[in-house]
């Protein structure tokens, strides 16, 4: 039989591997990272030395029990790290790998997707000068680089990773000129029966936000970006407070809206999607125990939909217990009930962060027509819905086809949510009408001479 | 107030053994465990300019996902900076090649 397949070494797809080892599996683990851990834990290059508490914080103790649990495994996987899954079909993965620029097949059978997910982005005009990071960047260059991404920085957007990078970079040192959420107080209030449901989290969340105004960093509730200033380098923010204007001169802004799954592979696996309202993206159907609406595929983590770090160690888990069940391994089926039962008692919680942080709802009526929102190939807003205008379009598809957003390098990674936003407000549309962007393999820029060779191949 | 040249700031780790390497055909130093975008954004203030509208791009999501932090090197290879660590000898240019 053919070993299972997992994509992604963060926190769903480590534990995942570790559940099929403990059954006596071999699995194979492509990661496109070069150590394991996904984005949340990721690990540090191995000649840094900052200690677990300092890069992980709170989260330590988890960050440090993965990675044990990943390297107490390594002899038992066969792990290919730097190794980007660029394509999938059925019983067939295409994996590059990018030290020796190869590509090369793994034939699968059973297959467990953990690709996790990135910043969502809505765009705000001056968002591609240099400077301006996501805000999952911002703590990806602190983590894994031990670099600030400026030396007056102001955060900006909103949900929960806003006020914890900023605690993050404060306490390591960086000057954090002001934390800019576009939630209002009042959001995060009418969260509150949700957010004690778990206490401990948003007690970690509380202390974030009190230890910020604690060390004097002003936080600004309920704020629009406007704009960001700079000529060839961000030098200032504008935004709206309270109906007027404010400027904040900074070097360096982080900003971004939580986060959107990276759900590429599953749509080319031909997996079902649905709308999720919470989320207002579409997400692939999976069943509680994980399984995708194709045979043989396992999805698990936030590349699945956004519910945080704890949940996808524990749907890696499941999904590799009903990938085990599935080829006839006898499994230990309270364990399976227990870890259902903790994800569906989490999801109280993530209904609570989505109303604490919500989308700003008015993000496409306030956009200008000249902010960019493909930042690949600079097609703007007003490109968009002049194209609306022209030509009827009234899926996002067809807006793409036309305007050519979602088709550069970044494949509506960064542009997505926005073109899919500005869409429905032109059209008078509901989202999940418009519908979602739909990717190609490559899903990532591969190197031509690869696609050339692998053409000479046929 | 002051705004350095360059966009990244060391904050830990800093007592790393060097790494020489060029930057459009000057000789600069980096760190051992840079990324080439860490290496390249801590002493200069953009990567590349953009193919569609020219203006300077430095990276934006830093986990190899927005694909705008791609830069050339003198042998004509694109690497993605923010996945790719720096190496002894690597000749990277942020110009476009004139003509």
């Amino acid at each position: 039989m053919r070993p299972p397949v997992i994509i992604g070494a963060g926190p769903a797809g480590v534990r995942a591997a570790q559940t099929l080892v403990e059954h006596g599996l071999r699995p194979i683990v492509v990661d496109e990272a070069a150590r394991a851990g996904g984005q949340i834990y990721r690990r540090q290059p191995a000649n840094f030395h900052r200690p677990p508490e300092q890069l992980y914080g709170t989260e330590a103790g988890r960050a440090t029990a993965l990675h044990a649990a990943f390297d107490d495994i390594s002899d038992r996987i066969d792990y290919r790290p730097e190794s980007l899954v660029w394509n999938v079909q059925t019983g067939w993965l295409d994996v590059l790998h990018a030290p020796s620029a190869t590509t090369r097949g793994v034939p699968w059978s059973r297959l467990i997707v953990a690709t996790g997910a990135t910043d969502r982005i809505l765009p705000v005009p001056g968002w591609t000068l240099p400077g301006v990071y996501s805000l999952g960047g911002s703590q990806v260059a602190l983590k894994f680089q031990g670099c600030a991404i400026g030396s007056r920085v102001i955060f900006m957007g909103s949900g929960p990773l806003l006020y914890l990078v900023a605690y993050q970079y404060a306490k390591a040192g960086a000057n954090v000129v002001a934390v800019l959420d576009t939630a209002r107080l009042a959001d995060q209030i009418a969260a509150l029966p949700g957010l004690v449901t778990r206490p401990s989290t948003f007690g970690k969340g509380l202390y974030y936000v009190s230890w910020l105004r604690a060390h004097g960093v002003p936080i600004r509730r309920g704020i629009r970006p406007l704009r960001l200033l700079g000529d060839n380098r961000v030098d200032a923010v504008v935004f709206e407070d309270d109906g007027s204007e404010s400027t904040l001169s900074c070097d360096a802004v982080g900003f971004g809206y939580a986060l959107r799954p990276e759900t590429q592979l599953a749509e080319l696996l031909g997996c079902r999607f649905e709308y999720s309202h919470g989320e207002r993206a579409h997400l692939p159907v999976r069943d509680e125990a994980g399984r995708g609406s194709v045979e043989g595929v396992y999805l698990a983590g936030d590349g699945t939909g956004i519910m945080g770090a704890d949940a996808a160690e524990w749907a890696g888990e499941r999904a590799a217990l009903a990938l085990l069940a599935d080829e006839g391994t006898v499994v230990d089926s309270a364990r399976a009930r227990k870890l259902e039962s903790r994800l569906r008692g989490l999801k109280p919680f993530r209904r609570a962060l989505e109303r604490a942080f919500p989308l700003p709802e008015d993000w496409a009526a306030l956009a200008p027509d000249h902010v960019i929102v493909c930042r690949c190939e600079n097609i703007t807003a007003g490109d968009l819905r002049e194209i609306v205008r022209a030509t009827g379009a009234d899926e996002v598809n067809r807006l793409k086809a036309l305007s050519r957003v979602g088709m550069g390098r970044c494949q509506g990674r960064m542009c997505g949510v926005a073109a899919t936003h500005l869409l429905a407000h032109s059209t008078g549309l509901p989202i999940e009408i418009v519908g979602r962007m739909r990717v190609q393999g490559p899903i990532k820029p591969i190197p031509m001479a690869m696609v050339r060779k692998q053409e000479g191949a046929l | 107030m002051m705004t350095s040249a360059f966009l990244l700031h060391r904050l830990a780790d800093t007592d790393r053994e060097p790494v020489d390497f060029t930057l459009d055909g000057r000789p600069l130093s980096a760190l051992v465990g840079d990324t080439v975008l860490t290496a390249v954004l801590c002493q200069h203030d953009h990567l590349r300019r953009n193919e569609f509208s020219g203006q300077p791009r430095a990276g934006f999501c830093l986990m190899g996902a927005c694909q705008d932090c791609w830069i050339r090197t003198s042998q004509g290879e694109r690497v993605r900076a923010c996945s790719t660590f720096i190496a002894p000898g690597m000749a990277l240019l942020t110009k476009e090649r004139t003509l």
